[in-house]
């Protein structure tokens, strides 16, 4: 396949020009975060230099423009995930934020005690603890879907777990810490012919893998701006509006609501009604700059030269003595799990920083996962669509180094 | 004083550390000497290397210490702390399984152990930011080392208000 031209994507952001340590950055944690476009940064430059104003209320010009933009925003993200109606677009503060809100709206309309809801065992933190919350709430019971030792979600399980009392199941499409990429597609059928809904955790998808909500059939998806190349702070539910219209809101306050008295109040429409507050057009702005920004190379040419990077990571980290990865699902995307000997991750993590070397140690706020295992925590490199085959050797002469101080 | 000799060597320093003759240091002392003794590498790498040494050869815990009950909890690397107090001062043994994390649990202990529970309590500990490694005891580092301080004056602290 025609890649895009690397030397030209990586002048386009800035950071990956600094040192550190005095030498070059190498940044392998773009599952943590992504780095930012020269056109994302614009966008937040421009938007607080030219036209800062709130949205929905005045009728002055910067207000309309700042609307206009959050709006056309909102249509971006649509058109992205191939949304069918822009309404099915809720801003919210990140991934997290996002869970939270089914969890607790979802719960609060449609959970009664004794039911169940389903989570994979790979789950974020941020995809366990919501729900958690919700089953307290309404004495509903978790139940959780095992992988096996690649860190693969059995298929077969799932019939198993899936009963009439199930309500909803909430699954990542990539595992933050295993890489594996879960067939959603699958997935979201078997849900569906037990006729549960599906929340997708796209946090680790959407910058890797081409998304369409409606061919997949997605009941909800969730995602942060941040971690596709847009800033922290905005974060995406999608939900289909028969859920969304239905489902109770949120939050309360500024702008979710159509009347407001003392005797009661009665709600905006989607998408307002879930966006209580000044949102964050600056966040939506950039976000829509990141999008685009993604587009214009294409997320098919992104997860193919992704995919080389990865296989070429897997062959080159193979040379390092006594590594091991953790997740070797047949299909993964982006990111490389693994400890080396008995190393502990910190020291190995540590000893890559000062070679200038970025990536993710400890257990990747999945705990039942690094349980499962058996062991403190992994080191972690996340790769993105920046990152050369050069910074991958330089990894691996890192992680030669740390083992030759360290054993 | 012995170790503000400059280029002092590895093996000089181990043999400082572990026998008598810094025992008669203050607490701010010994801080101060091994921040002279960092102050000889300018790489990061020979620092580090000279931290894993120390956490790789000292001794530090008996074994039967090591257990839950020594264990400083709510850290991802694991840190067993174990304090004896007698002839009015306290006494430090610790481990680690991060090497790095050991070699500065070390150097905390060597710092504090043989002082009495009023010095440790009131004393302030600078080294760790003074040779560059401040990070390591950020509260949201979780490598045991913060705990592990706090755990260390609370004892002092504890038998200095009895």
């Amino acid at each position: 396949m025609q890649h895009f031209d690397i030397d030209k994507v990586r002048k386009d952001f800035p950071i990956l020009a600094e040192t550190v340590y005095g030498k070059p950055l190498v940044y392998l944690d773009n599952g943590a975060t992504t780095q930012k476009p020269q056109a994302v940064i614009d966008a937040l430059v421009t938007y607080y230099s030219s036209y800062n104003s709130n949205v929905h209320r005045g009728v002055h010009f910067l207000s309309q423009k700042a609307t206009d933009a959050e709006e056309a925003a909102r249509r971006g993200v649509q058109q992205f995930i191939n949304a069918a109606r822009e309404e099915e677009i809720i801003f919210t503060k990140g991934t997290t934020d996002s869970i939270n809100l089914v969890a607790f709206s979802f719960a609060k309309r449609y959970i009664q005690p004794g039911d169940e809801i389903i989570i994979s065992e790979m789950e974020h933190h941020s995809n366990i603890v919501p729900w958690q919350m919700a089953c307290e709430e309404r004495g509903a019971v978790l139940k959780v879907w095992r992988m096996d030792e690649n860190g693969t979600l059995p298929l077969a399980e799932l019939d198993h777990l899936l009963t009439e009392k199930t309500k909803i199941l909430a699954v990542t499409w990539v595992s933050n810490t295993l890489g594996t990429v879960n067939p959603i597609a699958e997935i979201v059928a078997k849900a569906h012919a037990a006729n549960v809904p599906v929340m997708v955790d796209a946090a680790q998808a959407i910058q890797h893998v081409p998304v369409d909500v409606q061919a997949l059939d997605i009941d909800f998806l969730v995602f942060s701006g941040h971690k596709i190349y847009g800033p922290t702070g905005i974060g995406i539910l999608y939900g289909k509006s028969a859920w969304l219209s239905d489902m109770p809101p949120y939050q309360g306050g500024g702008s979710m609501i159509k009347t407001v008295s003392f005797d009661g109040t009665t709600y905006a429409d989607l998408p307002f009604r879930f966006e209580a507050g000044t949102p964050n057009v600056s966040g939506a702005i950039g976000l829509h700059a990141a999008l685009q920004y993604v587009q214009a190379i294409g997320l098919d040419k992104i997860a193919a030269y992704e995919h080389e990077l990865l296989q070429y990571a897997e062959a080159q980290l193979l040379t390092v003595p006594g590594l091991r990865f953790i997740g070797t699902a047949p299909e993964k995307s982006a990111t490389h799990s693994f400890l080396i000997g008995n190393l502990h991750p910190f020291d190995v993590g540590e000893l890559l920083d000062k070679q200038g070397i970025a990536v993710r140690t400890g257990h990747h706020c999945c705990q039942p996962i690094m349980d499962k295992f058996g062991i403190p925590g992994t080191v972690r490199a996340s790769f993105s669509f920046y990152n050369t085959k050069a910074e991958v050797d330089a990894l691996v002469a890192g992680l030669h180094k740390a083992v030759a101080m360290l054993s | 004083m012995a170790l503000q000799h400059k280029f002092i060597s590895t093996e000089r320093f181990f043999d400082l550390i572990l026998h008598s003759e810094i025992t008669n240091m203050t607490i701010n002392e010994k801080q101060d000497a091994i921040i002279e003794e960092f102050a000889f590498y300018d790489d990061w790498m020979e620092k580090y290397e000279h931290i894993i040494e120390l956490g790789k050869e000292l001794p530090l815990i008996d074994e039967q210490y090591k257990t839950e009950n020594h264990l400083i909890k709510g850290c991802q690397s694991k840190v067993w702390l174990h304090a004896d107090f007698s002839d009015g001062k306290i006494n430090f043994t610790a481990d680690s399984d991060a090497i790095i994390t050991k070699g500065l649990v070390g150097m905390m202990i060597e710092v504090l152990s043989g002082h009495s529970p009023k010095e440790i309590a009131e004393t302030d500990i600078y080294f760790i930011d003074k040779i560059g490694l401040k990070s390591h005891l950020s509260p949201t580092r979780s490598n045991g080392l913060l705990s592990m301080l706090k755990q260390m004056k609370l004892y002092a602290v504890a038998l200095y208000n009895k």
